[in-house]
Order: C-alpha cells, then sequence, then structure tokens
C-alpha cells in the first residue's frame, strides 16, 4: 500500500471580496478515510476541497499532510490528485498521454523513462477498467469513462491525498449508482486518504467514512454517517438532512458497500 | 379522443408553422444567390480584377520593371520586415494580454479590456499623430531623442511602432473569448500533476489555442502589410527609406505613372490572396479538428464490475 496522509485545517478562512467561502474551518480527516463534504450549493465545500489542494489560498489559517505543514506549499508541490467536476481532461492527448501527463512533467524528478511512464500508465488503466481505450481521444469517452480516466491521472502521480469535486455530478443516475459502489470498493483498495465534495446526501451516506457537513463556509457538523443521523448537531442539519421526514434511513444505512465482503481482485 | 400520434406530416408542419424552410420556390433560392454573386463581383472581383488589367496595360515588361524598381524593392523589404515584427510583437503582447485577462483576477480588468480596443476604434490617422506627437521633433520625448541622435519619426521605428498599434487587437481579440470558453480547468489540472508555468502552457494551452492564434496571425499580418492611414503619417514619405508599399503605391499614383502604381498594387494584392489561402486551410484544418469523432459504445460502464465477481 501507499503512504497516505491525514489532512488538518487550523482555522481556515477564506473570502472573495466581501462574501466570505470558508469561515474559521477546522477538520481533522485522519489518514486512509474516505470523507465527503456534504452541503447545500454556494456552502463553501468545493473552496474548501480547492484549499486543501492549494488552488485557492486562505485568508488565514494553516494546513498540515500528517505532520508536514503545506499551508505555503504550492499546489505543484503538494502532491495531490485531483479530479475536476467536469474532469478536465486534456482534450489533445489520447487517454494513456492523459493518464501519464503528470509522470511525463515530472520524469526527470522521477528518474523515470519513456517506457516507465508507459507501463505505470498502462497498469493504472487496468486498474480502472478502461483496457482498450488508451488511444481514444477524451471526446469519443462516455461521461462515466471520463471519470475513471480523470481519476486514473490523479492517481498516476502516487498523491498523499485524493481529493474529488462533485465526482457524481456530471453523470447520469444509473452509471452514478454504480460509480459510487466503484469508488467505496476501489478506496478500500489503494487506501488513499480521500475527500469528496457533494451536495447529495443519500451519497455521502451510503459511501463515506465521515462526513462534514457545511453551511455558510462553516462546518456544522463531524462525524460518521450513524453518528450525524443518529445525533444531527442541530436544526441546520436536521433540516438538511431532511431527518424529521424521514428519521430512520435504514434502508440507506443497510445498503452501505463497506459493509460487502472485501474479497475482490483489481487488475494487477 | 384523438388517435395515437403519428409523424407530423410536412403539410401539418406547415400549417402549424408556416412555411417550411426548404420548400422556398427555385426562382427565390437562384435570385438569392444570384444577387449574393452580383454583390461581389461588382464590389470586390471587378475591382480586383481592373487592378490587374490595369497594371499589365502597358504589358508584362513594364509590369516587371514596376515591380523591380530599385524603389518598389525597397517598399516590398520595409513592408515584410515591419509586418513581420509586427506580428511577432503582437504574438507575444496578445497572448500575454489575453493570458492575463482569462487566468487571473485583478482589478482594472475592465479597462485593460476596454483599451486593447482603443486601436480598433480610434482612426489610424489620429493612431500616427499619436507617434508623431510623442516622439515627433516638438514631441513629449523629441528633445532627448535628439540629443542621444535616435530617429523615430520619419523612420522605419514609427512605422513599426503605429503598424504594431494598429494592429495590436487582432490576437488578443481572438484568443480572449476562446480561453475564456475553455476555462481554467485544464490548467489547474496540469499543476496539481507538478507541471510547472511553461509545462503547462507548452503542453496543455497552447495545443487549445493552436489554430485560434494562426489565424489571428494571419489575419493580424493582413492588415500590417496594408496599414496605410498611420504609417502615411509617421513614414514621411521617403523613397527607397520610409516607403512601404502602399505609400509606395500612393507615390506612384499621384506622379501619374498609374500602370506602375497599379503593378505595385497587384503585388499587394497577391500578398492578400496569399495571406487568404492560409486562412481558407487553418479553417479546414480547424473544422476537421473540431469535428465529432466515431462514439464507440462497445465499452460500457456495466464492465467495471467485471473485476468483483
Amino acid at each position: 500500500m501507499r503512504t497516505t496522509s491525514s489532512i488538518t485545517l487550523n482555522h481556515v478562512y477564506k473570502h472573495f471580496g466581501s462574501f466570505v467561502a470558508l469561515d474559521d474551518v477546522t477538520l481533522d480527516i485522519q489518514a486512509g478515510q474516505l470523507a465527503a463534504i456534504l452541503g447545500p450549493s454556494g456552502s463553501g465545500k468545493t473552496t474548501l476541497l480547492r484549499t486543501i489542494a492549494g488552488l485557492e489560498t486562505q485568508n488565514r489559517g494553516s494546513l498540515y499532510f500528517g505532520t508536514e505543514e503545506i499551508t505555503e506549499t504550492s499546489p505543484r508541490e503538494r502532491n495531490v490528485g485531483f479530479v475536476f467536476q467536469h474532469y478536465a481532461l486534456f482534450r489533445h492527448m489520447t487517454v494513456l498521454e492523459n493518464i501519464g501527463f503528470g509522470l511525463k512533467v515530472q520524469r526527470r524528478k522521477l528518474g523515470l523513462s519513456k517506457k516507465d511512464i508507459r507501463d505505470r500508465a498502462m497498469r493504472l488503466l487496468r486498474t480502472v477498467r478502461l483496457e482498450g481505450l488508451e488511444n481514444r481521444m477524451p471526446d469519443e469517452l462516455s461521461g462515466g469513462q471520463k471519470q475513471r480516466v480523470a481519476l486514473a491521472r490523479a492517481l498516476a502521480i502516487e498523491p498523499k491525498v485524493l481529493l474529488l469535486d462533485e465526482p457524481f455530478g456530471a453523470l447520469d443516475a444509473k452509471v452514478r449508482k454504480e460509480l459510487r459502489r466503484w469508488l467505496r470498493l476501489f478506496h478500500e483498495q489503494m487506501g488513499i486518504t480521500t475527500v469528496f465534495v457533494t451536495h447529495d446526501q443519500d451519497e455521502a451516506l451510503e459511501i463515506a467514512d465521515q462526513i462534514v457537513i457545511m453551511n455558510h463556509g462553516k462546518i456544522e457538523q463531524v462525524g460518521s454517517p450513524g453518528e450525524i443521523y443518529g445525533q444531527p448537531a442541530n436544526s441546520f442539519v436536521e433540516e438538511f438532512l431532511d431527518i424529521s421526514e424521514n428519521p430512520v434511513p435504514a434502508n440507506l444505512l443497510a445498503s452501505r458497500v463497506a459493509s460487502l465482503p472485501r474479497s475482490f481482485a483489481f487488475g494487477d | 379522443m384523438s388517435t395515437a400520434t403519428a409523424p407530423l406530416s410536412n403539410k401539418v408542419l406547415t400549417a402549424r408553422f408556416g412555411r417550411v424552410i426548404q420548400r422556398d420556390p427555385l426562382w427565390m433560392r437562384a435570385g438569392l444567390i444570384g444577387i449574393a454573386f452580383l454583390y461581389l463581383g461588382v464590389l470586390v472581383f471587378l475591382p480586383l480584377l481592373l487592378v490587374l488589367v490595369a497594371a499589365l496595360g502597358k504589358g508584362v515588361a513594364a509590369y516587371w520593371a514596376a515591380i523591380t524598381d530599385s524603389a518598389a524593392l525597397d517598399a516590398i523589404k520595409l513592408t515584410l520586415f515591419v509586418s513581420f515584427s509586427s506580428v511577432s510583437l503582437n504574438l507575444l503582447f496578445g497572448l500575454a494580454a489575453a493570458w492575463a485577462i482569462t487566468k487571473f483576477q485583478f482589478r482594472g480588468k475592465g479597462l485593460l479590456v476596454t483599451l486593447i480596443d482603443v486601436p480598433f476604434s480610434v482612426s489610424p490617422v489620429v493612431s500616427g499623430l499619436i507617434f508623431v506627437l510623442l516622439f515627433g521633433a516638438q514631441g513629449w520625448f523629441g528633445p532627448w531623442l535628439q540629443a542621444h541622435d535616435i530617429k523615430i519619426v520619419f523612420a522605419w521605428p514609427s512605422i513599426l511602432l503605429a503598424t504594431t498599434f494598429v494592429t495590436f487587437p487582432f490576437v488578443a481579440r481572438e484568443l480572449i473569448p476562446l480561453m475564456q470558453a475553455q476555462g481554467n480547468d485544464q490548467e489547474q489540472a496540469a499543476i496539481t500533476l507538478g507541471a510547472n508555468g511553461w509545462q503547462t502552457f507548452r503542453h496543455v494551452t497552447f495545443p487549445n489555442i493552436r489554430w485560434g492564434l494562426i489565424y489571428a496571425l494571419v489575419l493580424c499580418n493582413a492588415r500590417a502589410m496594408g496599414e496605410f492611414g498611420a504609417v502615411s503619417v509617421v513614414s514621411g514619405h521617403i523613397r527607397g527609406q520610409t516607403n512601404t508599399i502602399p505609400l509606395h503605391i500612393e507615390t506612384l499614383y499621384n506622379e501619374y505613372s498609374s500602370s506602375a502604381a497599379f503593378s505595385v498594387a497587384s503585388l499587394l494584392a497577391l500578398f492578400a490572396f496569399a495571406t487568404l489561402g492560409m486562412k481558407a486551410l487553418m479553417e479546414r484544418r480547424l473544422s476537421r479538428e473540431g469535428g465529432v469523432r466515431r462514439l464507440d459504445t462497445r465499452h460500457n460502464n456495466e464492465d467495471i464490475f467485471r473485476s468483483l465477481e
């Protein structure tokens, strides 16, 4: 298993002009966890994710990966795998070139030959079950396939943490359900600390170990799905999750894929 | 009760939405196409043809003499030098401006966008006068320039400055909407993957704007070669030294050597046609690259679970 880090944010504050996007956010995500940031649109969840990646710079506060402080580290050197909501695949490169891009630009630093890069990209292609598509262009792929190319590309640099912005937002309902189950299983296989943003509570509930509920730039509650549904911290959480109308989402808790048998084999 | 809806016939469509467009009568189609051709023929093709006829009016030998005359050759050299240099400068500055406007947030962005358009909205004559006011003998920097023996106005530097100024918006104007439409996601993805600024530009931004950029350069070049007004003000019309092709044509015309004027004019038109030909090639290339590719649906999402069974 590769090395992965915990993520710690201490009193992080971010504003855009007069709009406060993150208001004194303190958060701890343990190494190897799958965490969901859940909240209505405009609650600051994507800003939080982008701040962890370094794509936004906080106005105050500090960030750590494990014990290493990354407050001032550029996104280039943070070694995060980031999957964008609309994938942001490089349109003029093939699937394989997309996946190998991170290795190619860091070739000298990592001491890789062209063949090493190709081999690693091919291995990742198999990991995300896209064998045979290496020479396709992104425009020739379905949404779910693009998503998996984006994931493989992010994983190629062996990131310390994996960050996904609304990973299933642009997919249709059926693919979405499949892909989120797959992400959960994939996460268990890779063991990498993963944070994803969503506005869909079912999604968070079904696959996350830890749910972070945000509203107006503040964290309202952090906890396991059971904790959050069992003891909502305040009326916002209760209303946002519709707990009063649907007190025991037993069907959802029962459908958690985490409880599936772990005996599956991935590509290699 | 109505029966199940059958595919709507043309008759029904016509009844509901008025005339179906493809059903225009032949005479109307032929008429419109004819008018378009006639208009372009009279306004564009005929004058160009007349230039060529007038150019060859005194025979091929006179034509050849007119365009190989030493003053004409100097004008051609100057024009090629100025257009190449100003296109290069606009490539750099246009790219920088488009990059700054689309990739960064900063105060005064709106002002910058407006300023980029100034050369298009100001008359070229005024653009030329600006440089005379700045660098001319009576201008702001005039005394300093004279003291240091630097000649700008009535010399090639001012011709280059004026041409660059007038053609500046082409590159930036073409790239800004293109880069805006593409957003920053791909660049940000490249950065999180460890690419530095140059690698991001070289491997991600540039391939995405490549054809738009070349297209802009072609237009910029066409305008740079043909620029008359601004250059006319700053050049001083010194034969063999500060005459560009358009200025040389005017000089010849004013001296009543009209067939020589038309000969050189036909050469300028030829340059324009070469530019147009390049543009057409670019466009074909662009539409081929942007075309919809065959989508193969064989590889469905179902098979991501193959490994889980």
